[in-house]
């Protein structure tokens, strides 16, 4: 599992903005970053360097931040890839809460970020030969 | 009539009340020996703030009959509130009370510029509630020709109001708004009716209110004040001048008191309105005090009237709100939202208006905890938000989330409440 930070915020002009300001002036490297909205407020989800310390600097700002962890797999950057992993979830009676992809620039294959309600999933997806991928693989994790 | 001459018939009006109520209810006899006021103390109407003062848990733990002044079988008639807050309240009115307060309203509407040749369209509702048989009997008592439609059914009144060639209506101020609106969708001009005159209560409206309501019936609105405590409607009136409610103060005492301190306030500053009904028998009222806040207008009317006027009513000293006709507490927001799980117990109520109906958005924060990454679990919270206000406080809301720690926190007197719908 990676670590997401979920960020909840009331859809109002520059909101979006100063979130990704503040990780910008402090120096924060953002990976993939999916909102998901309705009319009155949106859910950010970000993948980004140092998430702990990501989620400390919005909570001082006064955003309403949280971690969330979320399964990262590395997937082939080919027709069905994705399919191919949702089956290999289904089967194993694993349920998708939302997912999003992103791909990394160095690599030649997408990631996809699944929202799973069981840990162990991971486990499974390595056994059916898909790269799951740790915090290190990909954003500069917290120091411990 | 002369001031001179009024105040010496509410001193004797006041002695006589005073002396009956001792004498035949409890209450106010333990009030009067607790507070060691002897009603035959009272020499002039300075006397008065002298009086115990009377409040609406004073009629609650008397349900259903306890403050009648006489036996029931000299009650021909009785009234409640909606008891939103918890226990209704009983109003009992005698024979002589409903002819009184019958030839108050036929006062109202005659001050307001209505005669016997008018046609009245009630649409206060009838039942319970004082607004609409009150409202009946004076059109009836004034002599006009009197329709009791009561509320509801809004095509229907307008057209009754066409077909039946209606020169004068009485109902809410935001119901009047919404058979204007209601007779465009019609195809129906209310500009072009023979309407002429409206009487408008029963909730706080506006200035601005007054002119919109005035521009789409092509009417003159007036504005009429009273509550079921003291009367019903009937205890103060507008002219045709429009610039105050004159207080009928041969029946009511009116005082304007400091909110906080309950001392009497000079006529032109804002306080508490405190009325004692001088005739009523079936269930006077001593220094009932109102929680409407407003003040004495200083002046004379140019109608020549000697009646004090009252403002009208701008606020409420409890946090009282009046959405749709019905009585909300903040605090019951509060209570409801403590019991939901995921929102933190700070909120804020936006009062709008939408047409000419009150909108209500309740906005909440999100609790810190929530696990705030799924949109589906904040539109369950949302949801669960709103049907648990609706069903306590019997009217639809809006539910805004937002986020933790956004809603201004208050060292004192938290404003829950922002009220826009005059704006």
């Amino acid at each position: 599992m990676i670590e997401q930070v979920s960020v909840f915020l009331e859809n109002s002009t520059g909101r979006l903005a100063g979130l990704t300001r503040a990780l910008g002036d402090a120096g924060i490297d953002m990976h993939a970053l999916m909102v998901a909205d309705t009319a009155e407020y949106g859910v950010i989800r970000i993948v980004c360097d140092t998430p702990r310390r990501a989620k400390a600097l919005l909570e001082g700002l006064g955003f309403s931040a949280s971690l969330t962890p979320v399964l990262a797999v590395e997937v082939p950057d080919r027709p069905g890839g994705l399919a191919d992993v949702l089956d290999a979830l289904g089967n194993a009676g694993v349920n998708v809460e939302y997912a999003y992809c992103f791909v990394e620039p160095s690599g030649q294959a997408a990631v996809d970020v699944f929202r799973v309600d069981d840990p162990a999933c991971e486990g499974v997806l390595a056994d059916a030969g898909f790269r799951v991928l740790s915090a290190k693989d990909l954003y500069i994790t917290d120091p411990e | 009539m002369p001031r001179p001459q009024l105040e010496d018939l509410q001193l004797r009006r006041l002695r006589d009340l005073l002396a009956k109520v001792y004498a035949n209810v409890p209450l106010y006899r333990d009030k009067f020996d607790a507070a060691g006021f002897d009603p035959e103390s009272v020499t002039s109407l300075a006397d008065v703030a002298r009086i115990p003062f009377t409040v609406k848990d004073d009629l609650r733990s008397a349900y259903p009959y306890g403050m009648f002044a006489v036996p029931l079988k000299d009650i021909v008639r009785v009234h409640a509130s909606s008891g939103t807050t918890g226990q209704i309240t009983v109003v009992g009115y005698t024979r002589g009370d409903i002819d009184r307060w019958s030839d108050l309203m036929a006062r109202t509407y005659a001050s307001g510029g209505m005669d016997a040749e008018d046609i009245m369209q009630v649409s206060f509702g009838y039942g319970l509630f004082t607004g609409g048989l009150g409202a009946h009997y004076g059109s009836e008592r004034l002599g006009a020709l009197t329709i009791p439609v009561s509320g509801g059914n809004t095509k229907r009144q307008v057209q009754i109001l066409k077909d039946f060639g209606v020169t004068a209506l009485g109902c809410t101020p935001s119901y009047a708004l919404l058979i204007a609106e209601t007779a465009l969708d019609m195809g129906i001009d209310p500009r072009d009716l023979p309407l002429r005159v409206g009487f408008f209560g029963a909730e706080p409206w506006s200035e601005n209110m007054r002119r919109q309501i005035e521009q789409a019936l092509g009417i003159t609105a007036i504005d009429i004040y009273g509550l079921s405590e003291v009367m019903g409607p009937g205890v103060a009136a507008e002219c045709v001048h429009q610039n105050g409610l004159h207080v009928f103060e041969d029946h009511f005492l009116v005082e304007i008191v400091d909110a906080e301190t309950f001392e009497p306030v000079p006529d032109g500053e804002y306080g508490e309105v405190v009325f004692t009904t001088l005739t009523k028998e079936g269930i006077p009222v001593i220094r009932y005090r109102t929680r409407d806040i407003s003040r004495i207008v200083p002046g004379q009317c140019a109608c020549g009237r000697t009646f004090r006027r009252m403002e009208r009513v701008t606020g409420r000293s409890d946090d009282m709100l009046i959405i749709r006709g019905v009585n909300v507490f903040p605090s019951q927001i509060e209570q409801v939202l403590a019991g939901v799980e995921g929102v933190a117990p700070h909120y804020q109520v936006v009062l709008s208006k939408r047409g000419s109906l009150d909108h209500v958005e309740v906005q909440v924060e999100v609790a810190p905890d929530f696990a705030f990454d799924e949109v589906r679990a904040l539109e369950r919270l949302q949801k669960s938000v709103k049907s648990a206000i609706d069903s306590a406080l019997a009217i639809s809301i809006n539910v805004k989330l937002v986020e933790p720690k956004t809603i201004v926190r208050s060292e004192g007197k938290a404003k829950r409440v922002v009220d826009l719908r005059n704006e």
